[in-house]
């Protein structure tokens, strides 16, 4: 029993770990989906977890967060937009820009307005997002098996994760059974083609886009305002790109990518757990493998060892309708 | 009318919208500075008087400009081939490895003229290593090498924390290094080369690593424009199917380039591990193969240009330094605002100008 409480523990701190991948791995669906590469997942997320943590900070709500977050988010998405589509230029150098001008910018602006050393203010607890307690978790607490289950993996969690996971199916709807979703893949894969359907190339990538930058506000809110209360320094520290691996390695489809980041999302908490202990017969397993495995999957999974995986075949190319 | 195919001579392409790029990307610094409450000219002021005031300001404006020397120009072969590798941070970081080992296992018995060779083979043989799962990937599975690269760089930081925590710290130490490396592992200052200036280097750590980063430079420059090899990658990076109907073997010559790559961006390690710190340590190399990112898109992938880019990231880096002292309201991290800024400008956003620039240059030559 207390192994299956252990389990448990490590399961709940595995969802909570898995929420901001999931927002910013369905945010990059989108794009990658519609043929923009958007390296710049890392830097919406800290941007986002700035503007929320500073707006639910001086108002104390934490819906005003996230609209901040989600509106940061966007604008960052909207620049790389203008870059990439208007301006054609390289989605990568763009993307990598954007993360550093989110990276430096959120420590100059946190400094000069906190002046606490790139943190910003405690966010009150009702500027922030809390655990929601499930109908009838305390009186299954007892129930065997299912009742720790529910009462601490499935209940007790933030509105934001309930959110996170209803994403999957609306993103899965939005892409395959919408007549946006059936142009936004079929830009990803031949935009000409789409353009000779006489549907804008352009406006159908930068709509991809916002849908990008609202779900990164998301995992930015999440970060700074539900999971702890202020932002710190670097505090999305490379999830951005571990989402990014995440989209990968569950081949750019909606609910793969939920299975994917729940995967890393364990292996983060399991690293966390496994932290200074050692396990039977093989003794103390250094935190860094944990930390490196994600990106070894990633990269075993691209070395087309497990199954296929087929980027959109026109990502990473900007757009020309006439030479 | 189209303006991309309408050919502008090289010192607009190369010289005027680099250089407005830039200005712009200084304009909207100037206004995050503006916006917290500083002024942006006495801001630049200090950043340059901190750059370039004193001897030893200028030693760790070139100490710096070292270091995204030899990421610029890791970026810029890879470049050249059509890879863009965004690992150098990671290839630098385990070239540091190469140098440790060998400043660690020579320092007890020779000279340090006796060890840079070794530890320039060293660092690059470990920082090409670093670039080749990711290379051999992209060539023979068709990964994308951006993808592989960052990959890369997380899986080099987590084994190389993990090296320092349990295999090179000294014992009894808490700091997660090794031992502090003799003078026959370390490389020398240039204080000789600054004093011909009349300029004192003081705690500078300016050293023999600038020196080969220039041989470099020069080395770089004879294999993109004058030798086979070069012509082959740069066949490659125009038009990959091209070269391969040229009957330019696509495998070897990705394979080849990224470790060219990689072990350019090992070197890095020579100038902070063994010029600088005498020892390695966890994150020595603090961003700069991200800088060279800026630094080759700034210097159009040119030996040159990646010198004077670098210098003027060199200048970023120290000079912010010292702003942040003058000026407590401005961190240090202006400066990554400023970098991203100019790779927004100089990279993303290379093309903004150039319909205008078309449209000024046919009125101004009437036609």
């Amino acid at each position: 029993m207390e192994y299956f409480d252990t389990f448990v523990s490590i399961l709940g701190s595995a969802i909570r770990l898995s929420i901001p991948l999931l927002f910013t791995a369905l945010a990059g669906l989108f794009s990658e989906r519609a043929g923009i590469f958007d390296i710049g997942l890392e830097g919406k997320m800290l941007a986002s977890a700035f503007a929320a943590a500073c707006v639910a900070y001086w108002t104390g709500n934490a819906w005003a967060g996230l609209g901040a977050g989600i509106m940061v988010s966007i604008i960052f998405s909207l620049l790389h937009g203008f870059a990439s589509i208007t301006n054609r230029g390289n989605q990568i150098v763009s993307g990598v820009a954007l993360n550093f001008i989110a990276a430096g910018l959120t420590i100059v602006l946190g400094t000069a307005w906190f002046n606490q050393g790139g943190r910003t203010g405690q966010v009150p607890a009702e500027g922030r997002f809390s655990g929601i307690i499930l109908p009838g978790a305390d009186m299954m607490r007892d129930v065997p098996i299912i009742g720790p289950l529910y009462a601490n993996v499935i209940s007790g969690n933030n509105i934001l994760t309930y959110i996170a996971f209803l994403m999957v199916p609306i993103s899965w709807w939005v892409l395959y059974r919408t007549r946006f979703g059936l142009r936004l893949r079929a830009v990803g894969e031949n935009p000409g083609a789409v353009d000779t359907a006489g549907v804008s190339v352009v406006w159908l990538r930068y709509r991809a886009l916002i849908v990008t930058g609202f779900l990164a506000g998301f995992a930015g809110t999440y970060l700074s305002i539900a999971q702890s209360a202020a932002f710190i320094n670097n505090m999305s520290a490379g999830k951005g790109y571990i989402a990014l691996a995440a989209l990968i390695f569950a081949k750019w489809k909606p609910v793969p990518v939920m299975f994917a980041c729940l995967l890393f999302g364990f292996l983060d908490a399991f690293a966390n757990f496994m932290q200074g202990k050692s396990l039977p017969m093989i003794g103390e397993v250094p935190v860094q493998i944990f930390q490196a495995l994600p990106y070894i999957l990633t990269c075993v999974l691209l070395a087309g060892f497990i199954g296929v995986a087929r980027p959109p075949k026109a990502g990473g190319v900007a757009y020309t309708k006439e030479r | 009318m189209s303006t991309a195919s309408v050919p502008l001579p090289a010192w607009i392409n190369y010289g005027a919208i680099p250089l407005l790029n830039l200005i712009l990307a200084f304009f909207f610094s100037g206004l995050v500075v503006w916006a917290i409450g500083e002024n942006p000219l006495e801001a630049l002021n200090f950043l340059i008087q901190g750059a370039l005031g004193r001897g030893d300001a200028i030693g760790f404006t070139l100490f710096y400009a070292t270091s995204f020397i030899f990421t610029g120009l890791s970026v810029a072969v890879a470049f050249h081939a059509g890879l863009f590798n965004i690992g150098s941070e990671g290839q630098a970081y385990v070239g540091g490895l190469g140098a440790a080992l060998v400043a660690l296992s020579l320092d007890h018995y020779v000279p340090w003229y006796v060890t840079m060779p070794f530890a320039i083979v060293g660092a690059a043989l470990f920082g090409a290593a670093w670039a080749f799962i990711p290379a051999w990937l992209q060539a023979k599975r068709g990964s994308h090498i951006v993808i592989t690269t960052i990959m890369f760089n997380f899986i080099g930081a987590a084994l190389m924390v993990y090296l320092l925590v349990n295999v090179f710290i000294v014992p009894g130490k808490m700091a997660p290094e090794t031992r502090t490396f003799l003078p026959g592992g370390q490389l020398p200052k240039l204080d000789w080369l600054m004093a011909l200036f009349g300029l004192k280097l003081g705690p500078a750590p300016f050293n023999v690593s600038f020196i080969i980063a220039l041989v470099m430079c020069y080395l770089v420059w004879l294999l993109i424009w004058r030798t086979k090899l070069g012509y082959e990658m740069r066949t490659l990076g125009i038009s990959p199917t091209a070269a391969v109907y040229a009957g330019i073997p696509y495998v070897r010559t990705v394979i080849i380039a990224m470790l060219i790559s990689g072990g350019l961006a090992g070197m890095m390690s020579l100038n902070a591990v063994m010029g600088a710190s005498a020892r390695l340590q966890v994150e020595f190399v603090a961003g700069a193969g991200f800088v060279g990112i800026a630094v080759s898109l700034m210097g159009r992938s040119h030996p040159v240009g990646i010198i004077l880019a670098a210098l003027l990231f060199g200048i970023l880096y120290q000079g912010g330094a010292d702003l942040s002292f003058e000026m407590p309201n401005i961190t240090r991290d202006m400066i990554v605002v400023i970098q991203g800024l100019v790779i927004f400008f100089a990279g993303a956003l290379e093309y903004m100008l150039r319909p205008g620039m078309v449209r000024l240059y046919q009125t101004a030559t009437g036609k």
